[in-house]
């Protein structure tokens, strides 16, 4: 057998990764570099990872590029300053749930806000695992975590809504079961010029799937492919019948804007400053 | 059409995704919790193991007969 052409983008001697058995990073981790990898003129040279803290933001130490392992919830601004200082490079942004949405919830949507050319792929485990299965900003309202052993009560931020009211040019959401249609999204977010933003729900069977009784990672998987709906259909769902724990994945919103390091190119000739 | 598979059993962990999303129950996980190939002459070479594996331990290749000696 030839091995896999992705491989190259992986540092070999780090892996096996240190996820737990079934955690699906690894499943999102693969689709960005799948991704990459059908980009003409995207290299390991050219391209930037960067990522915050937690179990997610571990994927930097794995791929094989220029990569920056940022401080909790960080990760936008050091990409912001990479973009700002060298627009040329592709940057490329891995967070998690707790990461971008609680402490770095003011830097997300900032971002947003501003359109700088970045991708941000938020992996979506529902959950705090590294630090122990703490309720994130994410927790759906009656699951439990150890901050909320009797169901969290704090309703869930939905990230993709967020990132549409903020200003984001690319926002969708798939899951760690539809590899395919995840890989999809994460090649046409890489081509948007301007925020891009993709929500990958991954499951987390040892913090979220374990203390909420779903039992083994295929059978949350299972709860992916059982509850996920594409937009299409979802849209002609009448309301009776988006119920129980249905949500949407696939594109929701794209528009086309001018992107900060283009206002802030601008801004430098104007101002007759720094030479290219 | 047969297939070949290649694992590389030192980053399988032994979750059971391939064993669940296998249409065929080729798979199935050993004594030692890792992944073996129980009935390799059922597979169909759908790649579903492989799609899935969150740790990149499972491959597999369609082999044509007469390509195979």
């Amino acid at each position: 057998m030839t091995e896999r052409s992705y491989e190259k983008f992986f540092r070999q001697n780090r892996l096996p990764h240190l996820w737990c058995p079934g955690c699906g990073n690894g499943i999102a981790m693969k689709a960005i570099v799948q991704a990459i990898e059908k980009k003409s003129g995207w290299t390991q040279d050219n391209t930037i990872i960067v990522s915050g803290i937690g179990c997610s933001s571990r994927a930097s130490g794995y791929m094989d590029f220029d990569t920056l392992h940022t401080a909790h919830g960080r990760a936008i601004p050091f990409a912001t300053g990479i973009k700002l200082a060298k627009p040329e490079l592709n940057v490329v942004v891995i967070t998690g749930d707790g990461d971008c949405t609680a402490i770095g919830g003011n830097h997300f949507i900032h971002g947003c806000r501003r359109n700088i050319d970045l991708t941000v792929i938020l992996f979506n485990n529902n959950i705090y695992g590294m630090t122990g299965g703490q309720a994130s900003p994410m927790t759906p309202l009656g699951k439990k975590a150890t901050t909320a052993p009797y169901g969290s009560i704090d309703r869930p931020f939905d990230a993709c809504k967020l990132a549409e009211a903020a200003g984001a040019t690319y926002v969708a959401r798939s899951t760690a079961f539809h590899v395919q249609h995840l890989t999809k999204i994460i090649e046409d977010a890489l081509d948007n010029k301007g925020f891009s933003f993709i929500e990958a729900l991954v499951q987390c069977p040892t913090a979220y799937g374990r203390r909420n009784k779903i039992g083994e990672p295929a059978k949350m998987m299972a709860w992916m492919r059982d509850n996920a709906v594409m937009k299409n259909a979802w849209d002609k769902l009448p309301d009776e019948k988006k119920i129980g724990e249905k949500f949407p994945i696939g594109l929701f919103y794209k528009a086309e804007t001018e992107t900060y390091d283009e206002a802030y190119h601008h801004v430098m000739e104007i101002a007759g400053g720094a030479s290219k | 059409m047969k297939s070949e598979f290649n694992l590389k059993l030192d980053r399988c962990k032994g979750c059971g995704i391939c064993v669940a999303f296998c249409p065929k129950q080729v798979l199935e996980l050993d004594t030692l919790g890792k992944i073996f190939v129980a009935h390799p002459e059922k597979c169909i070479a759908c790649g579903q193991c492989e799609l899935r594996c969150p740790d990149y331990a499972i491959f597999v290749d369609k082999v044509k007969e007469e390509a195979k000696k």
